[in-house]
């Protein structure tokens, strides 16, 4: 019996041991990790997490890589050459459900809110110019609406030319910002179907797909007369003078969801320790940028501005990354929100947010068919995994390098409801379709986009 | 020593060269029969390795006729100094009226200066990754203290890769390709020159895929080798494979058919004779067919390597593979300020570099053509 008592006791403290070994030191499945990044200001809390040796703080040896587009860092991360990315919100959620390339993708890390902008040809903006409301000192009043551009676009096509702006990628944030926008201000930005993916049926505004740092060119070849897109492809037309910038992201939706950490289900579920240790490198970056009311960004900035990372030159960076944004040469406002790395709970992966973009990929046609409340909520917890996060917050508070009121852990994963939209237009995220019916362009419940046109299909719930 | 005392004695005779044919000695005169036969093997190859200009420097300091070696020196190194000087004042010139959304044009010292900065670039990368490995050396070593039995690997330098890392990136690729691509051009080439059959068989493949653009074969191959090469430990990277693979599909060609050309165009007396002495099979290979047929193997490799060097780059471009091209277009993404200066930084480097290979090539192709004719 003493001997068992013994053993017991034993046991006991190799678990309690074991327990402390893996809150100070993961085991971790694989210690050399390749992520891909593009090159664009919100990939900063890789950087930072390299760079500060948050990651070797964690024991990961990672190499950094810049990525040409969205599709090949999505493939990349399919076919295993990268552990890991930097990705659009909407690519985890778009990927899983099959719009575009389908494969499993998970992220339980938030990169940042907000950071994109919209900008114009000049051309365009000479048209638009004349009918903004002004204020005292004879600059526009901002937000602009979309309505300032029906001008430009009907001159367009009053000489027979279709107005074309770019975002990064069907299942871009930007996409969906830039739809949002142009429909808030009643111009179509165009449907896709199931045998048209290109996403301009019916469209006044044709929008196509340029990888983000071809964007200035892009403008400046005349091939796109705007894009949106984030920094600091917005700052650099400025400097550049190729283009204005006209709207920033937050003025469209503040704070809305912009980049994720996005990794492969199977790769998150073979390298459980790994993923954690990621996350928390990740989590103290967020923290760093955002630290003392933004101190350290200037710093950011300059490492950003290295050829490896972003590479722009460090004026064009700053302009946006320390609490500024340029609209036009000269018109610099203060925009403290412009990039959320950490603030308002930036890095938790809020499943409201993920809801929101499922709601816009059916609300332009990528999700073909209607869909109950409860499908939108399941796809979104399938995808936005808050349990590995939630873990990785802890293990930050008992290594004291993160304080409890950092994290939100009482939260059912759905942000309250908000009216903080450019047009007013409420959002809750458990009520996915009730919001649909809201929104005054865009395909409602029941209705599917077929040969061109919206029908309304019965019996469809 | 001697060389000056020649020297002297020879100046009042400058048109010693011209008559030395016909005329008997005296000595001064006939300059050609004193070199000895490693000179002349050096002025050969001198000339193969493309400084054919040192031939005129030796004679100069070996006394013989000056006027004629100064003209020969003027019109091999001379006149080049002088076009890429002319280049160079034109450049500087006209790019300084050049604006682009980027700034000016930069001349020929801003590009210097980043060719500079690239090198500095280069050590401090390198000071990084020594501070890189004592972290390591320290962070394995407090591991072993806590538990003896972990296990400890070790991890290169995850820093990124600086200009000259791509550039010797690039030129292993290009290498391993064009080592592919004669692996199996060489002998597929001499079956069709030895085989009527095999020759129209392989004829219509061979002209569609030849002119077939490396940016129509890399998706192919990206998909082909990400579905074929699946390994947990990999020998090599799998952007490495695509990239080589891509270079020899495109570089394949010129070997190929070169390679067929040399072999068919044999003289038949000598074919005849192999079948008389019945000579084994390959006996025949090594001794009649690829002696004969090697300057014209050797032609196509120079142009394969050629055509693989600009594939290369175009490959690592639209792939994103590591290597020069990935610099360019990476460069060109930056947009900073430096990046204009830094791509032209790029474009000389590969194009020294592919004169460089060219010149290699050449030089092999002269010396074997001279050991061929022996």
């Amino acid at each position: 019996m003493p001997n068992h008592s013994l053993k017991a006791a034993l046991v006991a403290l190799a678990v309690f041991a074991a327990g402390c070994v893996s809150a100070a030191e993961l085991e971790l499945e694989k210690e050399q990790l390749k992520l891909g990044f593009i090159k664009l200001t919100d990939m900063a809390p890789l950087a930072i997490a390299y760079e500060k040796g948050f990651f070797e703080d964690e024991g990961l040896y990672v190499t950094l890589e810049p990525q040409a587009n969205w599709k090949v860092i999505l493939d990349r991360v399919i076919t295993g050459e990268l552990d890991g990315a930097h990705m659009l919100a909407g690519q985890p959620l778009g990927a899983t459900i099959g719009v575009g390339t389908k494969a499993e993708i998970v992220t339980s890390f938030s990169m940042d809110l907000n950071g994109n902008a919209t900008t114009v040809s000049n051309e365009v903006w000479a048209l638009m110019k004349p009918k903004l409301a002004v204020d005292a000192q004879g600059k526009p009043v901002h937000p602009i609406k979309a309505d300032a551009l029906k001008p430009a676009v009907d001159a367009f096509k009053a000489a027979g030319k279709p107005f074309r702006m770019a975002m990064v990628f069907p299942v871009s944030t930007h996409n969906y910002e830039l739809r949002y926008w142009l429909a808030a201000g009643g111009l179509h930005p165009g449907f896709y179907s199931p045998s048209d993916v290109s996403g301009q049926i019916k469209a006044d505004v044709f929008l196509s797909v340029t990888p983000p740092p071809q964007m200035p060119a892009a403008l400046e070849a005349g091939t796109i007369s705007g894009y949106c897109v984030g920094e600091p492809w917005n700052q650099q037309a400025i400097f550049k003078g190729v283009g204005v910038p006209v709207i920033t992201d937050a003025e469209i939706w503040k704070n809305n969801p912009e980049k994720v950490f996005g990794v492969t289900r199977a790769w998150a579920e073979k390298h459980p320790n790994t993923h954690l240790a990621l996350l928390k490198a990740l989590i103290r970056a967020g923290m760093w940028l955002d630290a003392n009311n933004g101190a350290n960004r200037k710093e950011a900035a300059q490492i950003l501005s290295r050829a490896e990372y972003v590479g722009a030159d460090y004026r064009v960076i700053a302009n946006s990354m320390t609490g500024t944004f340029e609209f036009g040469r000269g018109d610099k406002r203060s925009v403290p929100d412009f990039n959320v790395f950490f603030r308002y709970f930036a890095t938790y992966p809020y499943y409201s947010d993920a809801v929101w973009y499922l709601t816009q990929m059916r609300r332009w046609g990528q999700i073909a068919e209607g869909q109950a409340d409860q499908w939108y909520i399941d796809t979104a917890k399938k995808v936005y995994r808050t349990e590995p996060y939630l873990r990785a917050a802890r293990m930050l508070i008992e290594e004291k390098k993160a304080k409890k009121e950092d994290f939100p852990f009482d939260t059912d994963g759905f942000r309250a409801p908000t009216k903080e939209f450019i047009d007013g237009i409420e959002y809750d995220g458990r009520k996915p379709n009730e919001y649909l019916q809201k929104l005054q362009i865009g395909l409602k419940q029941g209705q599917v986009v077929e040969g061109g046109n919206v029908v309304s299909k019965q019996g469809a719930t | 020593m001697s060389t000056s005392t020649l020297a002297i004695k020879r100046e009042p005779q400058p048109e010693a060269v011209a008559t030395a044919a016909s005329e008997p000695p005296p000595p001064p005169s006939k300059p050609k029969a004193q070199d000895p036969l490693w000179l002349l093997r050096a002025y050969k190859l001198f000339t193969a390795v493309g400084l054919g200009f040192v031939n005129p420097i030796i004679r100069l300091c070996r006394g013989e006729n000056s006027r004629l070696q100064l003209q020969e020196l003027w019109r091999l190194l001379g006149i080049p100094l002088l076009a890429i000087a002319v280049f160079l004042f034109a450049w500087s010139q006209l790019s300084a009226r050049i604006q682009t959304s980027l700034g000016q044009i930069p001349g020929p010292m801003a590009v210097l200066h980043q060719a500079e900065s690239l090198w500095a670039d280069h050590k401090a990368e390198r000071d990084k990754a020594a501070a890189f490995y004592e972290r390591q050396v320290k962070r394995n070593a407090d591991k072993l203290a806590k538990n003896p039995n972990a296990e400890i690997r070790a991890v290169k330098y995850t820093g990124k890769p600086t200009y000259i890392d791509q550039i010797l990136t690039s030129l292993k690729t290009v290498f391993t390709g064009f080592l592919l691509a004669t692996l199996v051009a060489v002998p597929l080439g001499i079956l069709c020159g030895l085989s009527p059959i095999v020759n129209s068989a392989l004829n219509l493949p061979i002209q569609i895929f030849k002119p077939v653009s490396p940016l129509a074969w890399l998706p192919l191959v990206t998909i082909i080798v990400s579905a074929v090469y699946v390994t947990s430990e990999p020998m090599f990277e799998k952007s490495f494979l695509i990239s080589s693979i891509t270079v020899t599909l495109c570089s394949l060609w010129p070997t190929l058919i070169n390679t067929g050309v040399g072999v068919g165009s044999i003289d038949r007396d000598l074919l005849n004779v192999s079948r008389v002495l019945q000579l084994k099979w390959t006996t025949k290979l090594f001794k009649l067919v690829l002696p004969s047929s090697l300057p014209l193997i050797f032609t196509g490799m120079r142009l394969s390597l050629g055509v693989g060097w600009m594939v290369l780059i175009a490959a690592e471009m639209l792939a994103q593979n590591p290597g020069l091209g990935k610099f360019v277009w990476d460069e060109f993404q930056n947009g900073s300020s430096d990046s204009l200066a830094r791509l032209m930084v790029a474009v000389l480097t590969i194009g020294i570099i592919g004169f460089l290979l060219d010149r290699v090539m050449h030089t092999l192709q002269s010396l074997l053509d001279f050991g061929a004719r022996r």
